[in-house]
């Protein structure tokens, strides 16, 4: 690396965006590599399916980002997702009721969730490792226990499919019919974008992450931002379960285990620090968007699937090593 | 930052010599699969059955499914991909009929033809259905069973789950059959253990209790069966006909040490072959049955080295 000695000085400032200019590049290099390995990844169907790939474990992912960066991890993100989703079959397809409550219901049953995992951290102060992996499990459990271990089909609420297969877009523009669930993931990043890097509860959310006793020694309540945190966390996995819940127009009960891995994974690979104090929902977006590629450009090459897992693993700790590497050399 | 990039590049190459020689073969007939599973040696029995129809008709074959069967998210992304392939057919196993309606659509609307395999798809998408008749193939386990106790006696069952298409067809089978044929056979209990060895073992326990005279217990999959050899085991009970359904390291063992009488085992090395035999078929345009058996066969310690056998037995 060549920089001039004066450059070095504004480096510091700009060190987040450089992360993210590097994560993007990367996703780019491999759009560029697979479109020129296989003839058939770039077309339009492809992307759309990639972007509808990524829509779960994106919305997932900027979940778990709120948590990582107050230096906490949300291993129960998968399972809540589930949760919610049957939560939502409950309301509508065995209860009958209309879609709006159905929706509501789903997220109000992840914020609640969330206030729950947040309380076992903040309040009764089980590390968030463990009290969010009891929850995982409890979640799980339930999520059977209330479905009867069966799924539950959403086809008396014929617009329910819409929410994730329907194309707004699509209908605007007929050429780019964008799903439905892709349109939400990214607004929904918008939006928590906005709310970390320009509100009360995105300030606290990285003040609570870098030293959240100098925070609690200046008179905030951290247990309180905290649970706050851990219950938007809660509402954004209850946004997945309908997603997930549309797409396949039934709540399956049994799924979302693991899926927590794959949301921490794009976290990491979108630059965001397991230690806390430290990520942005940009990078969170392109850590989800290089993973959805990844898999699927692997696929399109007709890569043995075998092997498309130990590509994804090496991929995930080089994003990380050459992300420290980086982070060594601005700090001397 | 040239680090990251030349890892990247480290990476992006790996991925393009595994590929290479699969890229090389890009202008054959390419027919992908997309099963419920991947790593259980079921499914992996499933892969070589059609890596060898593919060798053996010269086309390209891709292997795909889940982590779990639960996962039905991902296997509809395992689908979107191989569909961007433009295949010439696909190959699928369905883990939810309903969630795969949609891209089934757009594989028949793209003149795709689909080939469903282990277990249907509820729809008139694909051209047909290769399976294993599990209905003939309990059947089979009956006679085998009516052969074994002399015609006679009382006979359980334990059978996995009483919702699972496999579940009714297994136990109808042998229930059917024995009715039918063995009139002095009588099934005194049908219990269901999920599958589950340990709840398998605990519901035997309590038949050969309520039971003492029983001749024989048929367990409709692996883990029943070896639930049934378990409390075999552990009560210590004698001269019991014992009769097992698919393979796996522990059935064959229990076999062999003459626990189990015999069992029934599918053939999913016929099933991936059949299916890829079925959707080159169906490339040409040629009518296919409404369902394709792939075949199930007996085995015993008498015949399981016996290459034929040997064959289709999985650990």
């Amino acid at each position: 690396m060549t920089t001039l000695p004066a450059a070095t000085p504004a480096r510091k400032p700009a060190s987040g965006a450089q992360q993210k200019l590097l994560a993007f590049a990367s996703l780019i290099a491999l759009l560029v590599f697979f479109s020129v390995a296989s003839p058939n990844f770039l077309q339009t169907s492809n992307i759309l399916a990639i972007l509808q790939a990524t829509s779960v474990n994106g919305v997932l992912a900027i979940a778990a980002t709120l948590v990582i960066i107050t230096g906490g991890i949300d291993l129960s993100v998968g399972t809540l997702m589930t949760f919610c989703a049957v939560m939502a079959g409950v309301i509508l397809t065995n209860a009958g009721m209309p879609l709006p409550l159905g929706i509501v219901g789903a997220i109000a049953v992840g914020a609640i969730c969330g206030t729950i995992s947040g309380t076992l951290v903040a309040k009764m102060k089980i590390p968030p490792f463990i009290a969010t992996l009891g929850m995982m499990l409890i979640l799980k459990g339930l999520s059977l226990v209330i479905s009867g271990t069966k799924p539950i089909y959403f086809n008396d609420t014929p617009g329910f499919s819409q929410i994730s297969t329907g194309s707004l877009i699509g209908r605007i523009i007929p050429s780019v019919p964008v799903p439905n669930g892709v349109l939400i993931l990214f607004v929904l990043a918008l939006v928590i974008g906005y709310v970390l890097n320009r509100t009360v509860l995105g300030r606290y959310c990285f003040a609570l992450g870098s030293n959240e006793e100098a925070v609690r020694l200046s008179g905030v309540n951290t247990d309180a931002w905290k649970i706050a945190i851990y219950a938007l966390a809660g509402s954004i996995c209850g946004i997945a379960g309908l997603i997930i819940a549309s797409r396949l127009n039934s709540a399956q009960p049994a799924l979302g285990l693991g899926y927590e891995l794959d949301a921490i994974a794009a976290v990491v690979i979108g630059g965001t620090s397991l230690a806390g104090g430290r990520g942005s929902i940009l990078g969170t977006m392109i850590g989800a968007l290089i993973m959805a590629v990844l898999l699927n450009g692997l696929r399109v090459m007709s890569v043995a699937q075998e092997w498309q897992t130990v590509v994804t693993g090496g991929i995930i700790i080089a994003a990380v090593y050459a992300d420290m590497l980086r982070r060594r050399r601005a700090a001397s | 930052m040239f680090t990251r990039r030349t890892l990247l590049a480290a990476a992006s190459a790996t991925a393009l010599m595994l590929s290479a020689s699969l890229a090389s073969a890009q202008d054959k007939i390419y027919i992908p699969l997309i099963s419920k599973g991947f790593q259980h040696q079921f499914w992996q029995a499933v892969k070589a059955g059609a890596d060898k129809a593919a060798a053996e008709f010269g086309v390209e074959v891709t292997f795909e499914g889940p982590d779990t069967e639960a996962q039905v998210d991902k296997q509809m992304d395992m689908l979107s991909a191989a569909l961007a392939k433009k295949p010439a057919a696909l190959g699928f196993a369905a883990l939810d009929s309903q969630a795969a309606t949609p891209l089934l659509r757009q594989a028949q609307e793209a003149g795709i033809p689909v080939i469903a395999f282990d277990s249907g798809v509820d729809s008139d998408i694909p051209a047909t259905t290769v399976t294993t008749n599990n209905l003939a193939a309990a059947a089979m386990a009956a006679d085998k069973m009516a052969e074994l106790i002399g015609g006679a006696g009382k006979v359980a069952l334990v059978v996995h789950d009483q919702t699972s298409r496999t579940g009714i067809d297994r136990r109808d089978g042998f229930v059917n059959r024995v009715a039918e044929a063995y009139p002095d056979i009588e099934i005194v209990d049908i219990q269901y253990g999920g599958g589950d060895q340990l709840m398998s073992t605990e519901i035997t326990k309590a038949m050969l209790t309520a039971h003492p005279d029983m001749k024989g217990i048929f367990g409709a999959n692996e883990g029943s069966a070896l639930g049934v050899i378990n409390a075999v085991r552990e009560t210590n009970t004698q001269g019991l006909i014992v009769i097992g359904y698919d393979s796996g390291a522990a059935q064959k063992a229990a076999i062999k040490e003459g626990l189990m009488a015999g069992a029934i085992t599918q053939s999913p090395v016929g099933m991936g072959y059949e299916t890829v035999k079925a959707a080159i078929a169906a490339t040409k345009g040629e009518t296919l049955p409404k369902t394709i058996d792939s075949g199930f066969a007996w085995y015993d310690a008498s015949n399981m080295d016996a290459p034929e056998i040997a064959a289709v037995l999985y650990d």
